[in-house]
């Protein structure tokens, strides 16, 4: 257990919980004014490319009037996943280059997922007749959202452990 | 065309919520995201007034799908979630849980009903 979170400082600290920059260090914190135009325009790109995914399972999916928004579920639930497993590949286990981070964090993933839509697919859904619906996607994206962003972090670290330990990766 | 409005709204939306994220974690010396939540709720807020107004389809992709889909982030908000999980800072984590799902379905039907009723 001790070693949990040994690898990532900003744990230990109790600093701000930023997926995208800590603001404590010095050096994250000049790293707008050093690269302010090549991280905009990595976030500005990712950003499209997520939205552009996620507008395309929209279309190969569409949610019929009153029923379940499976694409949207789907999207944030993935994009839950995919976010655990990159934070923990930049944070903690690789150095990466400073634009991979906010390029796939902030910009893909932030882009492909949406709170707005979930929270409007609700707002849509609170009619007599699909009630019920509204409260099992309210529930039941959060419940995989969290667990997926969990899972991730959790096997990510697992997975990384045990390929550096061949011999004993079975135990 | 769709694919272009949707582009243009989130290459404004996504650097817009990177930016407010620093901007509001700066001022907030807090373990709780407040960056995170304002973008969702302002998100939340613009969507449902513009469904609410009933928009034509190419504005609804620009600004809702685009802008945003792209401001408001699911992923970082789970992230941020279970990183306050694994500090141990559990009521932060329910906080974070309770307040951004209050806060962003309120705003949505507040904005949305405000201006259904205006426009109707």
């Amino acid at each position: 257990m001790t070693g949990e979170l040994t690898t990532s400082g900003r744990a230990e600290r109790g600093e701000p919980v930023d997926s995208d920059i800590d603001l404590h260090e010095p050096a994250h914190r000049t790293e707008l004014a050093r690269s302010h135009g090549a991280i905009l325009v990595v976030i500005a790109l990712g950003g499209a490319l997520g939205a552009l995914a996620r507008y395309g399972l929209a279309r190969l999916w569409p949610t019929p009037p009153g029923g379940f928004p499976w694409a949207t579920f789907l999207t944030n639930v993935l994009g839950c996943f995919l976010i655990g497993v990159l934070m923990v590949l930049v944070t903690e286990l690789w150095s990466a280059h400073p634009l991979v981070r906010p390029f796939l964090g902030v910009g893909v993933l932030g882009g492909f997922t949406t709170f707005s839509t979930y929270a409007n697919d609700i707002r849509a859904l609170l009619t007599p007749g699909t009630i019920v619906t509204a409260f099992v996607y309210f529930g039941l994206t959060l419940l995989c959202a969290l667990s997926a962003t969990l899972i991730a972090v959790r096997f990510t670290r697992w997975a990384h452990a045990a390929t550096r330990r061949p011999g004993r990766g079975r135990a | 065309m769709t694919v272009v409005l949707i582009t243009l709204g989130a290459m404004i939306g996504a650097p817009l919520r990177y930016l407010t994220d620093r901007a509001v974690q700066t001022r907030h010396d807090s373990v709780f995201p407040w960056g995170t939540f304002t973008v969702n709720l302002a998100g939340c807020l613009l969507l449902g007034g513009i469904s609410g107004a009933a928009l034509s389809t190419p504005w609804m992709m620009l600004v809702g799908t685009g802008f945003c889909g792209a401001l408001t982030t699911y992923s970082t908000f789970s992230y941020e979630t279970v990183r306050l999980a694994e500090q141990r800072t559990y009521l932060y984590a329910a906080l974070n849980i309770v307040t951004s799902l209050v806060a962003g379905l309120g705003a949505t039907l507040l904005a949305y009903t405000a201006v259904h009723a205006l426009t109707a």
